[in-house]
C-alpha cells in the first residue's frame, strides 16, 4: 500500500496531522468495506504514470499536422480524440478552442478547479490557487504577463470559465519554422500551459 | 451559496506561484485523498455536485487557509459523517467500530478502476426544446441561492450573448440536493467592460457555462 509512506513525512519521525487524519480515514473506509486500498493504489498510479499532458500533446500535434482532424477537434473534441488510437479514453463534453493571430483563449475554473484531466492530467497547484482563479477572469493580460507571455495589445483575449461539465482544451498556434515536421517533434513543442492558454508552445529553435 | 469559493474577480490573493516539473502529488497523502474521493463517488456514495457543495460549505477561513487536498479531506470526512457512512468516533479512533452500510454500487475494488478514469456523461434527454439559440442576448439572473449553484457572482445581473448550445445536462443546483433534473446548457459570452467597467481591457471577453434557469431573455 502506498500508505506505508513512513519516509514521506514533514519532519522527524512524526507523521503530520494531515497525514494521520488521511491514514485514519483510509483505515476506517477499508475496515467498513467501502474501498479496497489496492484499488486506491491503482488510481494514484494512473494519475502519476498514465494520465498527463503527453496525451494533450499528441492531440495538438495531430491537429497541427492534419487539417481534417483539427476541424473534427473543433467540431466535437471528445469524438475526435476518441479516434486517436494512442489515447485510451476521454470523457464526454470536451471542447477545443483555437488560438489565432487575433484571438488568444485562456481557461480557468473560478468556482473550483475543473480541468480536462483526461488530456492534461491533474491540474498544477497554481491552476487551483486563489490568485489564478480570482484574476484570470478580470485581468488575464496581467496574468499572462506574470507567466512571461506578452500578447500584442490588439490580440483579443477570451477567457473560458469552466462552470459546468464541459472541459476546455486550447489549441495553440503552430510555431513558425515547423513546416514539414513530423508529429513527434511537433508534440515536443506543445507545453501543458499552452493547452490551458496560460502559455505558448516552445519555439522551433528551443530545445525540446 | 455566496461563498469564498466563488472568487472570480476578487483582489488581494497575491502573485501566482508556479513550480517547474511539478509532481502529480507533493505528498503521498494527497494521492490517497484524491483516490478516496474518486472511489467513493464511483461507488455511488454521492454525486459530483454534492461533493463540490461539501467543499464550498467549509467555513471561509478554513477554505482559504487549507490546501486543495486538505479541503478535499475535510469535506470528505464531513460528507461521510453526514451520510451516516462513518461516525466521528471511528475517525477519532482510526478504526471501523461498526459494520459499513451498503453503497449504491457496492465496495470499490480494483475491478472498478475504469469507472473512475473517465467522468460520467452528463448529457440527458431534454424535456423541452432549448429556449435560446446562438446570438440571443440574455441576462444572467441576480440570484443568491443558499444551496449549490454554478452561476458565478461576477456575471449575475450582466448581459451577454449566447454563443453555443452545449446540450441538455444534469442541473447541478438540483443534483446537489439529490433531485434528478436536466437543463439546457449554454456558453454565454460577456464583454469584459460589461463585467468589470469601462477601465477594463476592451479586447477582453469572458464566457461561463450557464444553465437555462440562470438566464433571462433580454
Amino acid at each position: 500500500m502506498a500508505q506505508a509512506d513512513g519516509h514521506d513525512h514533514e519532519s522527524g519521525s512524526e507523521l503530520s496531522e494531515i497525514e494521520l487524519r488521511v491514514r485514519a480515514l483510509e483505515t476506517v473506509l477499508t475496515e467498513k468495506g467501502y474501498v479496497d486500498p489496492n484499488a486506491l493504489d491503482l488510481i494514484v498510479e494512473a494519475y502519476e504514470t498514465k494520465i498527463g499532458p503527453h496525451i494533450g500533446q499528441r492531440v495538438i500535434a495531430r491537429a497541427w499536422s492534419d487539417p481534417a482532424f483539427k476541424q473534427q477537434l473543433l467540431d466535437d473534441a471528445t469524438q475526435a480524440v476518441r479516434t486517436l488510437t494512442e489515447v485510451n479514453r476521454v470523457s464526454d463534453h470536451l471542447v477545443a478552442v483555437e488560438n489565432t493571430p487575433t484571438l488568444h483563449n485562456i481557461v480557468v475554473c473560478t468556482l473550483c478547479s475543473c480541468y480536462p484531466w483526461d488530456v492534461l492530467g491533474l491540474p498544477p497547484v497554481w491552476y487551483k490557487s486563489a490568485p489564478y482563479r480570482s484574476r484570470a477572469v478580470k485581468d488575464p493580460r496581467g496574468v499572462l504577463a506574470e507567466f512571461g507571455v506578452t500578447l500584442p495589445a490588439d490580440t483579443k483575449i477570451r477567457v473560458w470559465d469552466s462552470t459546468a461539465e464541459t472541459r476546455f482544451l486550447v489549441v495553440p498556434m503552430r510555431p513558425a519554422g515547423t513546416e514539414g515536421w513530423a508529429e513527434d517533434p511537433l508534440a515536443s513543442l506543445v507545453t501543458r500551459d499552452s493547452m490551458i492558454g496560460a502559455g505558448l508552445p516552445k519555439a522551433a529553435t528551443e530545445p525540446a | 451559496m455566496d461563498g469564498v469559493h466563488d472568487m472570480g474577480g476578487m483582489d488581494g490573493f497575491g502573485q501566482i506561484v508556479r513550480e517547474s516539473n511539478e509532481p502529480a502529488f507533493h505528498k503521498a497523502w494527497e494521492g490517497r485523498v484524491m483516490a478516496m474521493n474518486r472511489a467513493l463517488g464511483a461507488a455511488g456514495a454521492w454525486n459530483i455536485d454534492m461533493a463540490r457543495f461539501s467543499r464550498e460549505a467549509l467555513p471561509p477561513a478554513v477554505y482559504l487557509s487549507s490546501s486543495y487536498y486538505q479541503r478535499w479531506q475535510l469535506a470528505l470526512e464531513l460528507l461521510l459523517i453526514d451520510r451516516g457512512l462513518i461516525d466521528a468516533d471511528e475517525l477519532a479512533a482510526g478504526q471501523g467500530l461498526r459494520p459499513g452500510k451498503r453503497l449504491r454500487r457496492g465496495k470499490f475494488t480494483t475491478a472498478d478502476l475504469d469507472r473512475v478514469m473517465t467522468r460520467p456523461c452528463c448529457a440527458r434527454p431534454p424535456d423541452a426544446p432549448a429556449r435560446f439559440t446562438p446570438g440571443d442576448q440574455v441576462r444572467a439572473k441576480n440570484i443568491h441561492p443558499r444551496t449549490h449553484t454554478r452561476l458565478p457572482r461576477y456575471v449575475r445581473g450582466h448581459t451577454g450573448i449566447v454563443e453555443r448550445v452545449q446540450g441538455c445536462h444534469v442541473f447541478p443546483d438540483a443534483s446537489a440536493l439529490g433531485k434528478p433534473e436536466a437543463q439546457w446548457l449554454y456558453t454565454v459570452r460577456f464583454q469584459g467592460q460589461e463585467l468589470w467597467g469601462k477601465e477594463t481591457d476592451p479586447t477582453l471577453t469572458v464566457s461561463v457555462e450557464a444553465f437555462e434557469p440562470y438566464l433571462d431573455p433580454q
